[in-house]
């Protein structure tokens, strides 16, 4: 549609976004990936919600947590959700992890002009069923990480995952091992570290946070309470 | 009776979904992007909306980037920090793109601009050569990116980029910008740290470099503006084209290079080795606390 004011309507003040809040993280390892997200949604200094689910299942293998401004992130699931059924009956397979990171890519970028204002992160299993982390930014570029994190606590959460997970980078030649040197349970550990240390210091992270674990077994979730202030 | 005419049409709009999707997938396969496929917004002041949207969603931005033919071919080098702000979102970033065998492009701006469109580049030239047999010149690359550019001119696009690769002509290196500029030359540098690597490598270019001498000199000039341009760092990752297609030569950290071209030196140090100094101002400081 044409921005020239041909189209149905247009407004010279039209504010069409909102930063709910919410922080989202991911951690993969060797067999397993952990994917986190705290469930409270705020608009300013309201808390609209301690029970918001930021995290959901995509396919078989792979869960999309967004955080930044919940209508936007709803309207991107939906979309994404559809596409990932679609492609389920038309291949008789689930679509793999890495085919959906790069459809969110174009998905996003399709909207480069209207951005979803949505952080995302990618969360599941590769074709190989190593642990697979996807981070974007709003108009879709994106990289495979080993780790990463979103929304408002990223400044406070990501310098603590870089002091305990950074290894080597990928572009390095010769080429060196740069997997997650943690077990499972020990990453699982971590995230809730992370965010309660978060939500002591970021006022849109807190109440509960929800973790989901993919490994070869299949996908699980664990709470942790957080503090209700 | 026409009363218990039924109205059925919402059963196909499932249907209708699936094929706009399919649709659109098509599309992209064919490397067919138009602008109607992305969704504007309706505002009356459109560049307003774009820059309150840039300052929302803070993309990905800031790079130094650089390319120049000599003797052997050519020589790519970048670094891999992305910022957002003053916060860095990424120090792993990929800036070379391989689009095929021969053909190289760099990223420098928008970091989903660059990824997007050097994509629907290698989509482009991977079907030009399915439809003449043979593969596309860098002239022809970069022209393609180029026209795909200038029509998105003024729409807010941010990039800069180099298409570099190795045709029947030889060695080939383009600047293609996101103003719909398309330049070719010997020497360039894209970037927020462009100026410093521009100062190294015009003083240290000559046509007979060797391919070791031309890859250090690449590397040299990047480690330099990672050194002056904040928006600048992470590793250096350097390129070689020559009639085999690309090779990448090295990858390395910006945190090792330092120590490299700047070792520690523990020998020097004008204050150590006399101790009075430092003793004297111990003692002023404690007669501070007494009094």
């Amino acid at each position: 549609m044409p921005h020239d004011g041909s189209g149905p309507t247009t407004r010279a003040n039209w504010s069409p976004y909102d930063n709910n809040g919410g922080t989202v993280l991911a951690v993969a390892g060797e067999d397993y990936v952990v994917c986190a997200a705290d469930t409270r949604m705020s608009t300013g200094y309201n808390i609209l919600t301690r029970d918001y689910k930021k995290i959901d299942q995509m396919s078989d293998k792979c869960v999309l947590a967004s955080a930044g401004f919940m209508a936007d992130a709803v309207t991107l699931k939906k979309t994404l959700k559809a596409r990932c059924t679609t492609y389920e009956f038309q291949n008789d397979k689930p679509m793999g992890c890495v085919s959906f990171a790069q459809m969110l890519s174009n998905t996003l970028y399709y909207r480069r002009f209207f951005p979803y204002y949505t952080f995302n992160i990618v969360a599941g299993l590769d074709a190989e069923g190593k642990g697979a982390v996807f981070t974007y930014d709003a108009v879709g570029s994106y990289e495979r990480t080993n780790y990463s994190c979103q929304g408002s606590g990223q400044g406070l959460i990501m310098p603590v995952l870089d002091n305990q997970l950074k290894t080597v980078s990928p572009l390095v030649l010769p080429a060196q091992s740069s997997a997650t040197p943690l077990s499972e349970s020990e990453a699982v550990d971590l995230v809730k570290d992370c965010f309660a240390t978060a939500g002591e210091r970021d006022i849109y992270t807190g109440d509960t946070v929800e973790i989901w674990i993919i490994n070869k077994d299949g996908v699980r979730k664990e709470y942790q309470e957080l503090k209700l202030d | 009776m026409a009363a218990l005419k039924l109205d059925y049409s919402v059963l196909d709009a499932p249907q209708r979904a699936t094929d706009r999707i399919e649709a659109d997938c098509a599309r992209e396969i064919h490397g067919d992007v138009h602008a109607q496929n992305f969704k504007l917004p309706m505002v009356e002041n459109y560049d307003e909306f774009q820059r309150e949207v840039v300052d929302y969603v803070k993309p990905n931005h800031g790079t130094t980037t650089l390319g120049f033919i000599f003797e052997h071919g050519v020589v790519i080098a970048v670094d891999s920090r992305a910022s957002q702000g003053p916060y860095i979102s990424s120090q792993t970033v990929k800036k070379v793109i391989e689009i095929n065998p021969y053909l190289l492009g760099t990223m420098a701006g928008g970091a989903a601009d660059c990824q997007f469109w050097q994509r629907n580049l290698g989509i482009q030239c991977r079907l030009h050569e399915l439809e003449n047999g043979k593969r596309i010149s860098v002239a022809g690359a970069s022209k393609l990116l180029a026209n795909t550019l200038y029509g998105y001119r003024g729409q807010g696009l941010s990039m800069g980029t180099m298409v570099a690769g190795w045709d029947l002509k030889g060695p080939g290196l383009y600047y293609v910008d996101s103003d719909g500029t398309r330049l070719k030359g010997q020497r360039f540098s894209v970037g927020s740290g462009s100026l410093f690597a521009y100062g190294v490598l015009d003083q240290g270019y000559r046509w007979d470099l060797s391919v070791e001498e031309a890859c250090e000199l690449g590397r040299r000039a990047i480690y330099h503006a990672t050194f002056r341009d904040a928006f600048s760092g992470g590793t250096i990752s350097v390129y070689h084209v020559n009639e085999n297609g690309w090779t990448k030569v090295s990858g390395t950290d910006v945190g090792e290079l330092h120590f490299e071209y700047y070792p520690a030196d523990p020998v020097e140090n004008p204050e150590g080795g006399k101790g009075a100094g430092g003793g004297k101002d111990k003692d002023a400081a404690g007669d501070a606390m007494e009094s």
